[in-house]
């Protein structure tokens, strides 16, 4: 396995006539987290969607393990690429359900053990396992959400804003779960934060997108002396979006 | 009936315009197009079937099918613009449904190949499919609208589009059949159906018209099984992408 988990060149995504990314290049590290801040409608979901393949880029190439994503399988990417969506959704049924649905998805099957072993990684009590999942609190169904993804081992999960809707409690639950996945799986994580302070808290690397522009690419703890004006703006602002 | 007798029916139509206007619905102009166009459309169906019936000839019966069915997909498309190819996935599924049941029918000899009974019979089972498909289509694409945040969670988990789809296709085909089940199981209870009505009007033996009526009954629920069924399975691959995206039209 190379250093380098994701290698973006000269990436671009418009709908028609509007630029949502415009040329972004970069590379993400294997067993890192990397923040992706940056005011609301800076294009960083669309990023990670276009990560995960559920959109297509329109220009420029985007390479994961030496490979260019549009050469694989949309249904392998996304096992090894998983998301973790903003909305914690969740389907119908319970949270064994939820959790079984990856394997379903494959024509297999989650054991009951091992359900339980994913819910404890995510600091989930074994009582929930046959909770109904629409009925959890926001905290829990990210901690669903996330536990789901796991499941499919990826090589890298994509985790776009999912502490925005929490209360702190849940929001500090889910910091020590990321930075646990993190320090025992050595899993590569990108997530998306509008919280600067939580970028830094979190984050090996950031990047700040303004207008579908990367301004910022390095490591958090030199963020501080960026010297482009929209990034220094958007520092000092704190929590625009 | 007489053309006099028939010109008196229009106090039926004087009535709710008179109301209309009364209580300023602003309704009365739909009104009289509305009967405008049913008397020119049913004059004409009337003329153009004494013309086929006269012929009694096969190619204007398969000629009567053609228009039935180009009439019903062209009312339906409009309901399926969003999806692509929607005018042959509709004329398809009409023509398999036409050619099932009538195949049925005259193959066991259950009614002969005439125009009398070939014409009516393929206009209950296209205007029926119809109905079915812009249920179905209306339906379908409010699932997709509503549902989209789980139909990309399956994607996003490696799920196929067949997979990420199918609870949305499910309930689309079971709400769309609904009506047809539910309307066969008061039938005769709450209302006597048309066909029937009309036939004993006519003065026909009121069990041959209950047993032509069963038989209509059981050709429609077959339509509505299958015109959900087939429109389903051939629309749901418009939805997405060639990368298994859910598309932009429906998001």
């Amino acid at each position: 396995m190379t250093e380098i988990a994701l290698l973006l060149d000269h990436v671009s995504f418009n709908v028609d006539d509007l630029t949502i990314i415009n040329d972004l290049s970069g590379s993400i590290k294997h067993g890192k987290i990397t923040a992706f801040v940056g005011p609301s409608g800076a294009g960083k979901s669309t990023l990670f969607r276009l990560l995960n393949q559920l959109k297509t880029h329109t220009k420029g190439t985007i390479t994961f393990n030496n490979e260019d994503i549009l050469t694989i399988n949309p249904m392998i990417l996304r096992k090894k690429i998983g998301i973790v969506l903003q909305e914690g959704v969740m389907t119908t049924g319970t949270v064994y359900d939820n959790l079984a649905l990856p394997r379903q998805l494959q024509d297999k099957t989650l054991s009951k053990q091992e359900a339980l072993s994913f819910l404890d990684k995510v600091g989930l009590k074994e009582r929930f396992l046959n909770t109904k999942a629409k009925e959890l609190s926001g905290g829990q169904k990210q901690k669903v959400s996330i536990a789901r993804t796991l499941i499919n081992q990826p090589d890298i999960i994509l985790m776009d804003e999912i502490t925005s809707s929490l209360d702190q409690v849940s929001t500090q639950a889910i910091e020590m779960l990321i930075k646990k996945i993190n320090k025992e799986d050595h899993q590569t994580i990108l997530w998306i934060t509008h919280n600067i302070d939580q970028a830094k808290r979190l984050s090996d690397n950031t990047w700040v997108l303004i207008d579908g522009e990367c301004r910022y690419q390095g490591p958090t703890n030199h963020l501080n002396e960026a010297t482009d004006q929209a990034v220094i703006d958007f520092l000092e602002g704190g929590d625009e979006s | 009936m007489t053309y006099f007798t028939l010109s008196l029916t229009l106090l039926f139509v004087l009535i709710p315009i008179l109301l209309a206007y009364f209580l300023k619905l602003g309704i009365e102009k739909d009104i009289l197009v509305a009967t405008v166009r049913s008397v020119i459309q049913l004059l004409i169906v009337g003329y153009l079937l004494q013309f086929i019936f006269d012929q009694d000839s096969s190619i204007f019966i398969i000629l009567m099918v053609g228009l039935i069915i180009f009439a019903a997909t062209h009312n339906a498309r409009q309901k399926g613009i969003n999806y692509k190819g929607i005018t042959w996935k509709l004329t398809l599924t009409y023509i398999t449904i036409e050619v099932l049941t009538q195949s049925i029918l005259i193959g066991l000899n259950i009614t002969p190949a005439t125009p009398q009974y070939v014409i009516p019979i393929s206009g209950m089972v296209v205007g029926n499919a119809m109905v079915l498909s812009i249920l179905f289509l209306n339906r379908l694409t409010s699932e997709v609208n509503d549902k989209q945040d789980e139909i990309e969670l399956i994607l996003s988990l490696g799920g196929s589009t067949k997979q990420a789809i199918h609870r949305q296709l499910i309930t689309s085909i079971k709400a769309s059949t609904v009506p047809t089940i539910e309307k066969q199981k008061t039938m005769g209870l709450v209302q006597l159906p048309g066909m029937m009505s009309g036939q004993i009007i006519a003065g026909a033996d009121p069990i041959q018209a209950v047993q032509f009526q069963l038989l209509i009954l059981f050709i429609l629920l077959t339509t509505a099984i299958i015109t959900s069924i087939m429109l389903g399975f051939l629309s749901y691959p418009t939805l997405f992408t060639e990368q298994m995206q859910l598309k932009q039209t429906f998001k």
